[in-house]
């Protein structure tokens, strides 16, 4: 959020967590993160057989945070016919 | 009283009373205060630096709730610098996977813009397939090293010859023309970069070379930004204070030539930057604690005032850590800690 949008750190925690639908304290549980990043495919530290991971999740995030990531716009325009 | 462990800023170790530490404390901030014209740390914010200074632990972190992030600069030249002969993407791996971090930079061993530009065509495809690959906002990162543009380096006369010598016109008119061309070169490879999918440019170590290296990155920066209007720039600074090698160089009117953070980040939100990093060099012949405060001072002013994320240069030398190349955790963590409590920091 810092980095496509500006934001300060505070807003940025606020944004996230309304978004994953969590408290702001919980962004920093890694326990709760993980569990999480893992329901929702974002990509975790430790990602098991199957689960998104790169681009792929990627693609995740910047759906669920409803942001613009350059990466993942070229991808879209790089596969599409 | 028991004696409180500590540093000097160049890491050796040494210990100090409580009177002692509170003294340098606010010398410290004092420093910072005069040669910045800024406030110096009011009597809370130095009390709690005491507090982190004088806690028994090794390692000290910040409370819970106050956790930043941390972006980093040059690390998959690092890495393999240190022996882990690793490729590149793999470094990146190693960042993300085992040491968690929030973001990541790829970069090239010989990190400035100028020879970067004749070899863009191969670093994007190491950078478009690192992107597949990793799931962390991904840098790319270079300097604008404008000393690489003097002779026999680059095309320049060079003004440490000139100047001298007393041709201080020829220097200045030297230090014009490496802007132009350095402004050039930034702007080329960070789009070759952002074509390539990056998800943010850094440029690194501004100032190095003075107050052109700082109008070259503002430059370029405002370019990039007129390109791609949502290109994320990260600026990272080399020095808390720009030097005047030219002397006459302004952006926006304001001349660069001694500027400290708090004005440097002014310019730098003018020209579109994303994220600032601010620095605040380490003085070795003087305590971590007088280090830090200083530094908190200094980053502090720039905080109060930025509409913009900062993340403050905490690195060998710089935002209080000390001068080693094993920075000892001890002081890392306390410096990280004073920077992200009492500064209005975004991150690291």
């Amino acid at each position: 959020m810092q980095m496509t949008r500006g934001m300060k750190i505070k807003e940025a925690k606020q944004f996230v967590a309304s978004k994953l639908k969590i408290s702001v304290p919980e962004l920093t549980d890694p326990v709760v993160m993980t569990e999480l990043r893992q329901d929702l495919q974002l990509g975790t530290m430790s990602p098991q057989p199957m689960d998104a991971r790169g681009i792929e999740a990627k693609f995740r995030i910047a759906e669920a945070l409803g942001i613009s990531i350059n990466c993942v716009n070229r991808f879209r325009q790089k596969t599409k016919f | 009283m028991a004696k409180i462990f500590t540093r000097y800023g160049d890491g050796t170790a040494t210990e100090m009373s409580e009177a002692e530490l509170m003294q340098d404390l606010e010398a410290g901030s004092a420093d910072a205060a005069e040669r910045g014209k800024i406030p110096a740390l009011s009597q809370d914010e130095l009390k709690h630096l005491f507090d982190i200074f004088a806690s028994r632990n090794n390692f000290v972190s910040v409370e819970r709730g106050h956790e930043v992030v941390l972006t980093y600069d040059a690390a998959t030249l690092k890495i393999r610098r240190v022996g882990v002969a690793v490729d590149r993407i793999q470094a990146l791996q190693i960042y993300e996977k085992i040491m968690g971090a929030d973001t990541m930079e790829l970069c090239h061993v010989d990190y400035s813009f100028k020879p970067l530009k004749p070899i863009i065509t191969m670093e994007q495809p190491v950078l478009e397939q690192a992107l597949l690959t990793t799931h962390i906002p991904l840098f790319y990162g270079a300097m604008p090293n404008l000393g690489i543009y003097s002779q026999p380096d680059g095309p320049f006369p060079n003004p440490a010859e000139l100047m001298p010598n007393g041709k201080i016109a020829a220097a200045m008119e030297s230090y014009e023309q490496t802007v132009t061309e350095a402004v050039k070169d930034i702007v080329t490879v960070a789009s070759a970069m952002h074509e390539s999918g990056a998800d943010g440019i850094n440029i690194d170590t501004v100032g190095a070379a003075g107050d052109a290296d700082f109008l070259a990155a503002l430059l370029a920066t405002e370019e990039l930004k007129k390109r791609y209007p949502g290109i994320c720039i990260e600026m990272g600074m080399a020095g808390e204070f720009v030097l005047g090698m030219h002397g006459g160089l302004t952006y926006d009117g304001v001349r660069l030539a001694g500027l400290y953070p708090h004005d440097q980040l002014k310019l730098a939100q003018k020209a579109g930057v994303t994220i600032f990093g601010p620095v605040v060099n380490t003085n070795a012949t003087e305590t971590s604690p007088w280090n830090v405060a200083r530094a908190t001072t200094f980053i502090k002013a720039a905080g109060e005032i930025a509409s913009i994320p900062i993340h403050a240069n905490m690195g060998m030398g710089v935002g209080g850590v000390p001068v080693n190349d094993h920075p000892p955790i001890d002081i890392v963590s306390r410096a990280s800690k004073a920077m992200v409590e009492i500064c209005r920091l975004d991150g690291l």
